[in-house]
């Protein structure tokens, strides 16, 4: 490999650049090809240990995070805790430098916080891969949506990327639309004015109010999860108020551009921001971006445990 | 002793707009003559204050001493000791202890604890509140018998327009200025930094200038209404700036005062999840920085009072979400506006003022001025002095500071307290 990644940990897309992210897609091809094989293991990372650091409820990105270490021989240790520095218990520094002490090469972090992957890499020696930081960034499943995309389109030059629903609370819209526009997409979102952040426009994102003049002529439509707790918190009426004039069905979807695929980071409340038909349907990429998602955690892990005693 | 001779230095008095090179005579705790043709007398302590300024003692509106309830962050010793370091011979200690402020017996207590540290002054402010609920009023005609200098709910603003109202009335009765933490909490509720394109790329809850501006402007209302003196604390938008200044053109009785940070500091800064950049009001942006400063030129915004929030690791060293609120601020406070001098924006006059007079003005204390028969709270200060911010070095038991590492100009040489040395600083440059 000619290209080098010069970054020592994963913490957000905001760090990189779009020759990285290529870097990262194209070496993620790569492996997709090793979780194809019968026997789905190689021993590139004998001998390195990565912690999974789970401190917010995850099964599908931890699940891939272990397969992925796995698939290339690495030790991988799981650690889950709900415990926060509030509530009785260690805090994540003294957890952090327990860690530490064990020598670990890439730590995988998941919490409820935002910046707590930052956080991490300013006190332990290993790499930080963030796997999601509150409502901050979860940039593996921005890499993985966006190897997902390059294998349907080819290009990102001139895509038009509709992101829909819960923009304010999700770290996956932020490290997409992050990618995304470094990669040269064009982003539109849409949702109710209550879910949708401050400032969009400064990052270079086309902002409606109403979903279907986002879907129009859109390339890719993406739903994002509406969590039951926002209709808890008066964010918006309710979920059958949602669903009617921002969920994506159908007839919403004849407005996208008639090759549109059909994407959502999961895990998805069928019926609420996304229909069953739209998620089962033939446009639907949602399962190809699980498996992708296991291929450019390889990639991630491969680069950060140190690619020195590879190959 | 309380009989001290300050020799050749600049005195710079804002309350009568002296500013000429001489000598400053204190006799038991006042001064009683001043100028360029003095002699010192014979045997008293004579302090050189050659190419030094010598100014009415700082005063701080805006502390946090913690003490009682939660000495490991500051006591009233260490929080004096750090305001004498900063050149504060008065600080006015917020409410907001364990138990709160809201009795003649917390106050009673505050005020032997002051006396007995034996450093700068202590003001307290009492609470508006019972308990600071926000529920009714507190014994404010007890607490203004036994010292207290103003109320405030601070950190927790008052909801209820109509128990504000109260408060105005009642406060007003006892001669106390009303000092609101001008913030609607249903508004900022949840949000940990200003709400803005940063909020939104660092993925944390903000908390909007309008939640500020909504509760200054009510509250310029209800001074109409009642007629009460109104004191905005830590302003930090600028639109609750143009507020003020609208509300004193109208001729109301409205003040307010801008912390230190705000005159220097963005919401940018919180990219880094740097707890140091954490407070309430929290960082705003560039234009609200602008206003500030153009603000406390004008003479819109009356004071610089600091905020002086210490806090442990335990509330700090831990995810930025978690993180308490505030910084300290006693020590870095008077080299930041003497940089202002260095920018253009005021005047060595106007600088001392905003830290000395002004303050005093505003809760009517002691001091604030060098007249003959003012009682002898006097800060001498080499504006020329370079340093560099260490927290290690602090004063404060508080360590919580964005200024860590920053270049300084200007320091506190003597800090004179009713006549007495409470601090001195050694004058060969670090």
């Amino acid at each position: 490999m000619t290209r080098t990644f010069k970054h020592r940990h994963l913490l957000g897309i905001e760090e990189l650049e779009a020759e990285d992210i290529f870097l990262l897609l194209d070496l993620s091809e790569r492996f997709l090809e090793i979780s194809e094989r019968p026997l789905k293991k190689v021993p590139t990372l004998r001998g390195k240990t990565v912690i999974n650091l789970f401190m917010e409820s995850s099964t599908r990105t931890r699940g891939s995070f272990e397969i992925a270490g796995k698939r290339l021989s690495a030790d991988v240790i799981n650690q889950s805790s709900s415990g926060s520095s509030s509530s009785k218990g260690e805090t994540l520094l003294d957890m952090a430098k327990n860690l530490g002490a064990m020598n670990p090469d890439v730590v995988v972090v998941r919490h409820r916080a935002a910046g707590t992957a930052h956080f991490l890499s300013r006190h332990l020696d290993a790499s930080i891969v963030n796997a999601g930081d509150g409502m901050h960034e979860h940039p593996t499943q921005a890499l993985l949506d966006c190897a997902t995309i390059r294998r349907h389109k080819k290009q990102f030059e001139g895509l038009e990327v509709a992101i829909l629903g819960d923009v304010s609370h999700s770290r996956v819209a932020r490290s997409d639309i992050l990618a995304l526009t470094k990669l040269g997409a064009r982003i539109r979102v849409a949702g109710p004015r209550t879910l949708l952040p401050i400032g969009l426009e400064s990052l270079g994102v086309e902002v409606f109010d109403r979903i279907e003049s986002a879907i129009e002529g859109a390339d890719v439509v993406m739903a994002l999860r509406l969590q039951e707790e926002r209709q808890r918190s008066g964010l918006i009426p309710g979920n059958r108020e949602f669903s009617r004039f921002f969920g994506v069905d159908n007839s919403r979807l004849a407005l996208a551009k008639p090759d549109a695929i059909v994407m959502h980071p999961g895990p998805m409340n069928r019926g609420v921001e996304i229909s069953p038909e739209v998620a089962d349907g033939p446009r639907s990429v949602i399962l190809e971006q699980v498996t992708y998602g296991v291929a450019v955690r390889m990639a991630i892990l491969y680069l950060m445990a140190g690619s020195e005693s590879t190959e | 002793m309380t009989d001290l001779y300050l020799q050749r230095g600049r005195l710079i008095d804002p309350s009568s707009g002296l500013d000429q090179e001489g000598d400053l005579l204190i006799r038991e705790g006042r001064i009683e003559a001043l100028g360029p043709d003095l002699t010192p007398p014979e045997g008293i302590r004579v302090l050189d204050a050659r190419d030094l300024w010598i100014t009415p003692g700082l005063i701080d509106l805006h502390v946090h001493l913690r003490e009682p309830g939660q000495e490991y962050k500051e006591t009233i010793e260490s929080g004096c000791r750090s305001a004498a370091a900063g050149g504060f011979t008065a600080v006015c200690s917020m409410p907001n202890t364990t138990p709160p402020n809201d009795s003649r017996a917390v106050t009673e207590y505050i005020l032997r604890q002051a006396q007995i540290a034996n450093s700068a002054r202590v003001y307290p402010l009492g609470a508006i509140s019972e308990g600071q609920k926000g529920e009714r009023l507190a014994e404010i005609g007890e607490m203004a018998e036994a010292g207290i200098c103003a109320l405030t709910d601070d950190g927790f603003p008052v909801m209820d327009a109509l128990l504000m109202r109260r408060a105005l009335e009642y406060g007003r009765t006892f001669g106390l200025t009303l000092c609101q933490h001008a913030e609607d909490s249903c508004l900022s509720k949840g949000g940990v930094m200003n709400e803005g394109i940063h909020s939104t790329r660092a993925g944390l809850r903000g908390i909007p200038a309008a939640a500020e501006t909504t509760m200054v402007e009510r509250d310029i209302r209800l001074v109409e209404l009642t007629g009460a003196h109104y004191h905005v604390a830590h302003i930090s938008t600028s639109s609750a700036v143009e507020a003020v200044r609208q509300a004193k053109a109208r001729g109301l009785p409205v003040t307010c005062e801008v912390t230190p940070h705000h005159l220097y500091l963005t919401d940018h800064r919180c990219l880094t999840y740097d707890t140091s950049t954490k407070m309430n009001p929290p960082l705003r942006t560039d234009e609200d920085v602008e206003a500030m400063r153009v603000g406390l030129a004008d003479g819109t915004i009356d004071a610089v009072a600091t905020d002086h929030a210490p806090h442990s690791s335990i509330e700090k060293d831990i995810e930025f979400e978690d993180a308490a609120f505030g910084i300290v601020g006693l020590e870095t406070a008077l080299p930041l506006v003497l940089n202002l001098v260095q920018d253009g924006l005021l005047t060595e006059m106007q600088a001392i003022d905003r830290l000395s007079t002004g303050p005093a003005r505003i809760y009517q204390l002691p001091g604030g001025s060098l007249q003959i028969g003012s009682v002898a709270d006097v800060t001498v200060i080499d504006p020329e002095y370079r340093w560099q911010v260490d927290p290690e070095a602090f004063e404060s038991k508080g360590r919580n500071t964005p200024f860590t590492g920053w270049n300084m100009t200007g320091r506190a040489i003597f800090t004179v307290v009713g006549g007495q040395v409470v601090h001195e600083q050694e004058r060969t440059t670090s």
